[in-house]
């Protein structure tokens, strides 16, 4: 086994162990911590299949974010107040079932990632990361001006949505259903990047036109890869909607869009689990220093410069060396 | 024997520059070709137009019964094209088994090649399987550039200068592996080595500034011949 693999299984294990101690000796503040950390992880696990592994810098994936919190938002919102989600053409009620609201996410961000990465793929590089940042912001203006679901106040949700029997209010198992779909869409993604896709996609990073003349179209891998990415941070955003149980507008903000490239490049760009741990560090720093001073990022900032400046394959490389695919 | 490929009066240009002023040539099924000339001729420009890499401004070019000029080049590589370019180069950080794997395409000619295939072709290659390409000497990597373009199952292989700049051992494998090869697919070949192409050959033809001037068999090569147009 590799160091990068041992130190993956030993970052996943300190999560658990975290989330377990803190809720035995009754902290649920750390354990909401933990989540929020899984979650922001997940995240970047979505992104890093676009950014990391396909090199595309997308500067709008708090657009799919945003989808995947307001598909959350709306459906708990339409059956906790008893009302229809839509009357025409036909009746459908709201829901408070978790995997209904995921598959929603998921396959509402999938469509609308299509039509996104279809047109922001046929640009590359600075223009790529502005188009997909002019995506995200007409999404992020629709939904501050559209008055139905709150507008710039946002949407509350009374309960946490549930999933079965379980008690979902209860920090330690909202902490587990979170961690058990980042390592479903860990173990996807791994699947993925090692399968005929996933070399593609990396020779497709590295030079799509030798890929173009091996009879492989890069535009269709890519597109593939910005879906997916999509959904993966969808199913995130309807998680942190749940753990905040609000959604706003803000999660659809340029901002979301460049913490998630963050958490990418602070744990390690391409690296199966680098935004997990880059997630850690974001939420840990936040937690720290965000009550010491407004101006947490300012340290932020000087993490990410040390780590872009020192550590190239990010914190994961600095710990274990450069990497495989990168 | 069918006709696979065929260029008729093609022209090309880098931006203002014409590179290419009447370039004929054609390969039929299981032929080798050997397109020779001396450095900046258009070989490896003529490669180019053949593989869509770059878009030939007159002309006609053929692959088999498909007028490919203005084809993307995806789809003319999937008629059955298999380059491998100048300069032999892999997907670096990719191993071995991933460079071959990722090219892998399904053939509706039976015969098609796997990785075991290509194995048995180059002994050396399933030696470096899991190990990284960038990690590879230079003929190990041509291998591996060949073996990639043998797994899309190409109708035609076209090797640019395959051999150049390696150990005399090592281009005696891979003309060694060019022989087994023929005659399962036809091959177009640009390489320095005259003696070597003579053997492999069953038709050359010569280009000098973007023309061709001369076509046959080898062994109707004449030391006038290659004097004049590869200056040996």
């Amino acid at each position: 086994m590799t160091r990068e693999s041992l130190l993956n299984i030993a970052v996943l294990a300190g999560f658990l162990a975290v989330a377990i101690i803190a809720s035995l000796s009754g902290q649920p503040y750390l354990v909401t911590l933990a989540t929020k950390a899984v979650i922001l992880g997940l995240a970047g696990v979505g992104l890093n299949l676009a950014l990391g592994y396909g090199g595309l810098v997308s500067f709008g994936h708090a657009a799919f974010f945003g989808i995947g919190g307001y598909a959350a938002g709306i459906l708990a919102s339409a059956a906790q107040n008893y009302e229809p989600l839509m009357t025409w053409p036909m009746e459908l009620a709201g829901t408070t079932s978790m995997p209904i609201i995921w598959a929603t996410a998921v396959i509402a961000a999938g469509l609308i990632a299509l039509p996104i990465g279809a047109l922001s793929l046929r640009t590359g590089g600075v223009h790529f990361i502005m188009i997909t940042l002019a995506f995200a912001q007409m999404i992020y203006y629709f939904a501050i001006s559209w008055p139905a679901y709150g507008g710039e106040d946002g949407l509350s949700i009374y309960v946490r949505n549930s999933l079965g029997a379980l008690d979902t209010m209860d920090p330690l198992t909202f902490f587990l259903i979170a961690f058990a779909l980042l390592l479903l869409v860990l173990a996807l993604t791994f699947m993925a990047t090692r399968a005929r896709f996933g070399l593609a996609l990396a020779m497709a990073r590295q030079n799509p036109l030798r890929l173009t003349s091996m009879g492989v179209r890069p535009f269709r891998v890519r597109l593939a890869a910005f879906v997916l990415s999509a959904m993966a941070v969808a199913l995130a955003g309807a998680l942190y909607a749940d753990l905040n149980r609000f959604v706003s507008p803000s999660m659809l903000s340029w901002q979301i869009s460049g913490e998630l490239i963050v958490l990418v490049i602070l744990g390690g760009v391409g690296r199966p689990l680098g935004p997990v741990i880059g997630a850690a560090i974001f939420v840990l720093l936040e937690a720290w220093l965000g009550h010491l001073t407004d101006y947490w990022q300012l340290p932020l900032g000087l993490v990410l410069l040390l780590v872009v400046l020192f550590a190239r394959g990010g914190v994961i490389g600095l710990l274990t060396g450069r990497n495989a695919n990168a | 024997m069918k006709t696979l490929l065929d260029l008729k009066g093609v022209t090309a240009f880098y931006g203002a520059s014409q590179a290419l002023f009447g370039v004929d040539l054609d390969v039929a099924e299981g032929e080798v070709v050997a397109l020779m000339g001396r450095n900046g001729m258009g070989k490896t420009t003529t490669v180019r137009t053949v593989s869509a890499l770059l878009r030939p401004r007159e002309g006609a070019i053929t692959f088999a019964g498909h007028a490919t000029r203005g084809m993307a080049i995806h789809r003319v590589a999937r008629l059955g094209i298999g380059l491998v370019p100048e300069g032999r180069r892999c997907f670096a950080p990719l191993s071995v088994e991933e460079n071959l794997t990722a090219a892998a395409r399904a053939s509706d000619r039976p015969g098609g090649w796997t990785q075991t295939r290509v194995e048995a072709l180059f002994p050396r290659l399933a030696e470096r399987r899991s190990q990284r390409a960038s990690t590879l000497s230079g003929g190990e990597q041509q291998m591996l550039a060949i073996g990639r373009a043998l797994m899309t199952n190409p109708r035609l292989l076209v090797l640019d200068e395959a051999t150049e700049g390696l150990a005399p051992v090592v281009r005696q494998e891979i003309w060694a592996a060019i022989h087994q090869l023929k005659g399962d697919l036809a091959i177009l070949v640009i390489d320095k080595t005259l003696k070597e192409l003579r053997q492999v050959a069953d038709r050359c033809f010569l280009i000098e500034r973007g023309r061709t001037v001369w076509t046959g068999e080898p062994a109707a090569l004449t030391p006038e011949l290659t004097d004049r147009y590869l200056g040996v």
